[in-house]
C-alpha cells in the first residue's frame, strides 16, 4: 500500500464539509503556516520539498514562487488553474469534488506565502457542480475565520473567488487563462514578460495547478524535507494519476512515484490489469498531448530496465523511446484499439481547440486532422505519412504556446512507433474499415543494445 | 536619446549597436536588406501587434555576453528584445529558412490564391513572401476554407477567405477609434474577423484598416476592380485637411486619381494615418497639391514599366494560343468559385480532363 497524502481522507463520510474536515485534522497547516512561519520560510519549505508542478510541465513550484516580482504598492495574485480539460485527465475534478477544503487550505497557505490578498480559482466551465461545492467550502471557511479579513488574528487578509471558464481548452495555458480571467478573448500572451512579472491586470501573478496547491498542505504539515524523502530523485512526493481506457479499474489513484508502470497497470491495488483478458497494446501515460508508447516501451525502457511511474522514468529515452508524465492522465489501449483512429481523434480535438492566433497551429492542426481522416477512412496515400511527419515537425516549437507542441507530439509518436499500422491502413483500405491491425509485434520483447 | 545603454547585437554576422529594449526585428531593419526578417503581423505603429504569424522567426545562437547559451527554440524576432552581445542568425540559419518555408506553406494552404483578380496583387506582402519562400506546388489536397464577403460600411469590404488573421486591423480599430466593434469571432481555423454583429464601421479613421491589411482581405470599395496597382503612378500629395495631416499618396493614371492611400515606408508601414474623407471622397486632382512621384522600391512590380507610357494601355500582340502552339490555357484551380466574378455552371470535379477556359460561361457583365 503506497503512501497517501492527498487522498488519505477522501472517503471519510462528510469530508466535503468544514466540520468533518476540521475534525479529521484539517486547517492545521494553515494555523502552523500563518502563526509560526513567515512567507519566505514557506517558500523555502516548498523549495526543499522538491514539489514539481502537477499541471503537466513539471516545473519546480518553489522556484516558480521565488520568481514572483515584488514591486512596492502593487498587489500580487495567486491563480489556481482548475481548467482541467486535457483528454484523459480528471484528477483535479476528483480532488475538488471530494476534498474542496484541502484545496482551500492549500490556497490560503500559498496566498500567504506569495502575498496575494485576492486569489482566484479559474475553473473549467463544464465543472458547474464543483463551482457550487467550492463556493460552499469558501463560505464555510469565511464563517470559521480561515478566510476574509484578519485570518486567525494574524492580520493577513485573503479572499478566494471562483471564476468559471467558458469551455476553451486553451484557457488552461497560463497566459490564456490570465487573459480569460481579465474578461478578454482567451489567446495566449507572448512571453516574455512572464506572469511572475506581469500577470493578471499587469500585476505579478503565480498560476499553479490544483494538485500542486493541494500538495502544499502535506508539505507544511510534515516539513519539506520529509516530503522530499518520498519518491525517487527529483520526483518527490505523491502524484495523482487518473487512469482510464481498457483497464479493469479506471479511476484516480495516488502513487508515490516509486512504483513501476507494470505494477501500476497490472496490480490489483491500481488499474487491475487490462479489461476482458486482452493484452496491452499501447499507453498514453500523461494526458492526450504526450507521446504514445507501445507496450514494450511503456513497460521497459530502451535499456531493458523496468519503467518507473515518475517524471524521469517516463521521459527516459527522450521522445525517441520515452514519453512524459504530463498531467497524469493515464490512457491504456488494448489490442483491439486502432492507433490511426486514436491519433485522428486527438488531432480533431487539437484542431478544434487551437485558438487561431499563430499560423502554424491554426493551419497545421486542421491539415493534420484532414490527412488523418483520409487515412482512417481508407482514402490515404503512403506519401501522406511522410507529409504528416513534415507538418508536425514544422508546428512543433514554432508556436506561441505549447498547444502547437501538444498537437504535434501525439502525431509524431504515433508515426514513430506505429508506422507499420499507418502503412497497413493505407495499403489495405477495404480491410482496414472492417478490422483493426491488432497487436502485431508491439508487445514483443525489445531489443536491448549491448 | 542616448541616455539608454547601447547594446551590441550581431545579426547574420553584421554587428550593429542599438538602444536597449529594441526588438531583434527592428535592429535587423536598421541593417536593412535581406537581413530584416519578413513580418506579416508585426506593425511598429500598433501597440501589441506581432508574434502571431511566425514568419519572423530567427535563431538566437548566443543569448548575450553574460549568458552565452543559445535559445532552445526559434524566437519571434518582432517580440524579442536584444541583449548585449546577442548573436542572431536569420538567413544564415537553415533551421530558420526551413521553419519560415513551413509557415509560408501554412499561410497559403487556406489562402485562395486568387491574385489574378485580387486588388492587393502587386502590393501584397503574402505574395512577396510566397515568391521568396513558397513552393511552386501545394501539398494541400483539401477544400480550402471560404467565407462570404461582408461589407463593413459602404466603403470597406471584408473578404475573410483571403485573411491570414494577423490581427493588425483589430489593433488599428482598437487604437485609432474609441469604440471597440471590430474583433475576432470563433477559434482556430474557423476564426474570423468580424464586427459585432455585421455592424458598419463608421469612424473617421477606420479606412486605415485597408492600409494595414497585409493581404487583400480588406479592400477599398471605391477602388475595387477599377485598376491594377502596377498601372497606376503613385504621387505624394497633400491638402489642408481639418481631421488628419492630409499627407497622402495619390495613385494616378493619366489625370485621373484612382485611389488615395496613406504614405507607406520601405517596410510597407503607414507613415501617418489619414482620414476617410481624404481616402474615399477626395478624388479630384484639383483637390490636391502634388509634391512629386512617390519612391517605390525598384524591384516592386509597381515601378515596372513606368517609363514606357503604353504599358497597360495597349493590348499584347501575341495571344496565349499563338505562343503555346494553339493550346488553350489550363486552369489549375477554380478561382471563379471563390471570386464570384465568373461563376461556372459546372462542377470542376465532374470533368474527366483538366478544365479549360471554354468550360466556363463567358462573363455576363
Amino acid at each position: 500500500m503506497g503512501i497517501k497524502l492527498l487522498l488519505e481522507k477522501a472517503h471519510v463520510e462528510g469530508i466535503r464539509y468544514f466540520d468533518t474536515y476540521r475534525r479529521e485534522g484539517g486547517y492545521r497547516a494553515v494555523e502552523k503556516a500563518l502563526k509560526e512561519m513567515d512567507p519566505a520560510s514557506i517558500v523555502e519549505e516548498v523549495k526543499k520539498s522538491g514539489l514539481r508542478g502537477r499541471g503537466g510541465a513539471g516545473f519546480p513550484a518553489g522556484m516558480k514562487w521565488s520568481f514572483i516580482a515584488k514591486p512596492e504598492g502593487v498587489p500580487r495574485h495567486l491563480v489556481c488553474n482548475a481548467d482541467e480539460s486535457e483528454p484523459g485527465t480528471f484528477k483535479d475534478r476528483y480532488l475538488m469534488e471530494f476534498l474542496p477544503h484541502l484545496l482551500i487550505e492549500g490556497l490560503i497557505i500559498s496566498s500567504f506565502a506569495l502575498g496575494s490578498n485576492d486569489t482566484y480559482i479559474y475553473i473549467r466551465g463544464e465543472y458547474a457542480w464543483i463551482v457550487d461545492i467550492l463556493e460552499q467550502a469558501i463560505e464555510e471557511a469565511i464563517t470559521n475565520g480561515f478566510l476574509g479579513k484578519n485570518i486567525l488574528g494574524t492580520g493577513f487578509d485573503c479572499n478566494i473567488y471562483v471564476h468559471r471558464g467558458a469551455g476553451a481548452y486553451i484557457c488552461g495555458e497560463e497566459t490564456a487563462l490570465i487573459e480569460s480571467l481579465e474578461g478578454k478573448r482567451g489567446n495566449p500572451r507572448i512571453k516574455p514578460p512572464f506572469p511572475a512579472i506581469q500577470g493578471v491586470w499587469q500585476r505579478p501573478t503565480v498560476v499553479n495547478n490544483v494538485e500542486t496547491l493541494a500538495a502544499v498542505v502535506p508539505i507544511i504539515n510534515m516539513s519539506g524535507e520529509e516530503y522530499a524523502k518520498i519518491g525517487v530523485g527529483r520526483s518527490t512526493g505523491t502524484k495523482l494519476i487518473s487512469a482510464c481506457g481498457n483497464i479493469n479499474k479506471p479511476g484516480v489513484y495516488e502513487i508515490d512515484m516509486t512504483i513501476s508502470v507494470e505494477e501500476f497497470i497490472y496490480s490489483d491495488e491500481y488499474c487491475g490489469g487490462i479489461a476482458n483478458g486482452k493484452r496491452l497494446k499501447a499507453c498514453i501515460p500523461g494526458g492526450s498531448s504526450v507521446p504514445i508508447l507501445p507496450a514494450n516501451l511503456i513497460l521497459k525502457t530502451a535499456k531493458g530496465e523496468p519503467r518507473l511511474m515518475n517524471y524521469e522514468g517516463l521521459s527516459d529515452g527522450g521522445f525517441a523511446t520515452g514519453s512524459m508524465l504530463g498531467s497524469g492522465g493515464f490512457i491504456v489501449l488494448d489490442e483491439d484499439q486502432c492507433i490511426v483512429k486514436n491519433t485522428f481523434t486527438l488531432a480533431r480535438f487539437y484542431r478544434h481547440e487551437s485558438c487561431g492566433q499563430c499560423s502554424p497551429c491554426r493551419e497545421g492542426t486542421g491539415w493534420m486532422e484532414k490527412i488523418l481522416k483520409n487515412i482512417e477512412t481508407g482514402k490515404g496515400k503512403l506519401s501522406d505519412i511522410d507529409l504528416l511527419w513534415d507538418i508536425q515537425r514544422k508546428i512543433e516549437g514554432n508556436t506561441i504556446c505549447p498547444l502547437g507542441d501538444a498537437a504535434a507530439w501525439p502525431v509524431a509518436a504515433a508515426i514513430r512507433h506505429f508506422r507499420d499500422e499507418f502503412e497497413w491502413h493505407v495499403l489495405n483500405p477495404a480491410e482496414s474499415q472492417k478490422r483493426n491491425y491488432g497487436l502485431a509485434h508491439y508487445a514483443d520483447p525489445i531489443h536491448v543494445p549491448a | 536619446m542616448s541616455e539608454q545603454p547601447l547594446f551590441k547585437v550581431t545579426i547574420d554576422h553584421i554587428t550593429i549597436e542599438v538602444p536597449a529594449g529594441t526588438t531583434i526585428l527592428n535592429a535587423a531593419r536598421k541593417i536593412g536588406g535581406e537581413v530584416a526578417p519578413p513580418a506579416m503581423c508585426y506593425y511598429s505603429k500598433l501597440e501589441g501587434s506581432g508574434g502571431k504569424c511566425r514568419t519572423c522567426l530567427v535563431e538566437v545562437s548566443k543569448g548575450s555576453e553574460k549568458d552565452p547559451r543559445p535559445m532552445p527554440k526559434l524566437v519571434a524576432s518582432c517580440r524579442t528584445t536584444v541583449m548585449d552581445g546577442m548573436e542572431v542568425k536569420n538567413i544564415t540559419s537553415d533551421k530558420v529558412i526551413d521553419a519560415r518555408n513551413g509557415v509560408v506553406e501554412f499561410l497559403l494552404i487556406n489562402h485562395p490564391l486568387d491574385c489574378p483578380i485580387c486588388d492587393q496583387a502587386g502590393e501584397c506582402h503574402l505574395q512577396d513572401l510566397s515568391y521568396e519562400h513558397g513552393k511552386a506546388g501545394t501539398r494541400y489536397e483539401f477544400q480550402r476554407r471560404t467565407f462570404k464577403k461582408h461589407d463593413l460600411g459602404d466603403k470597406i469590404q471584408l473578404h475573410m477567405t483571403r485573411c491570414i488573421l494577423c490581427y493588425r486591423c483589430v489593433f488599428t480599430a482598437d487604437q485609432l477609434t474609441n469604440k471597440r466593434e471590430h474583433g475576432i469571432l470563433d477559434r482556430g481555423d474557423h476564426a474570423e474577423i468580424a464586427t459585432f454583429i455585421e455592424k458598419n464601421l463608421d469612424n473617421d479613421f477606420i479606412g486605415n484598416v485597408i492600409d494595414v491589411c497585409p493581404v487583400g482581405a480588406l479592400t477599398d470599395k471605391t477602388f475595387r476592380f477599377k485598376n491594377r496597382v502596377w498601372f497606376l503612378k503613385p504621387m505624394d500629395a497633400h491638402r489642408d485637411c481639418p481631421t488628419c495631416s492630409g499627407k497622402v499618396t495619390l495613385w494616378n493614371r493619366g489625370e485621373e486619381v484612382f485611389r488615395v492611400t496613406a504614405r507607406k515606408d520601405e517596410w510597407g508601414e503607414v507613415e501617418e494615418w489619414i482620414c476617410n474623407t481624404c481616402r474615399f471622397d477626395t478624388k479630384k486632382t484639383s483637390d490636391w497639391t502634388i509634391e512629386g512621384p512617390r519612391l517605390i522600391d525598384r524591384h516592386s512590380v509597381i515601378s515596372q514599366g513606368h517609363y514606357a507610357g503604353s504599358v497597360g494601355t495597349n493590348k499584347p500582340t501575341e495571344t496565349f494560343q499563338a505562343v503555346h502552339g494553339g493550346r488553350l490555357p489550363k486552369l489549375l484551380m477554380d478561382i471563379h468559385t471563390v471570386s464570384d466574378v465568373n461563376r461556372p455552371d459546372i462542377t470542376l470535379s465532374m470533368l474527366e480532363r483538366p478544365a479549360h477556359a471554354t468550360d466556363f460561361k463567358p462573363n455576363q457583365d
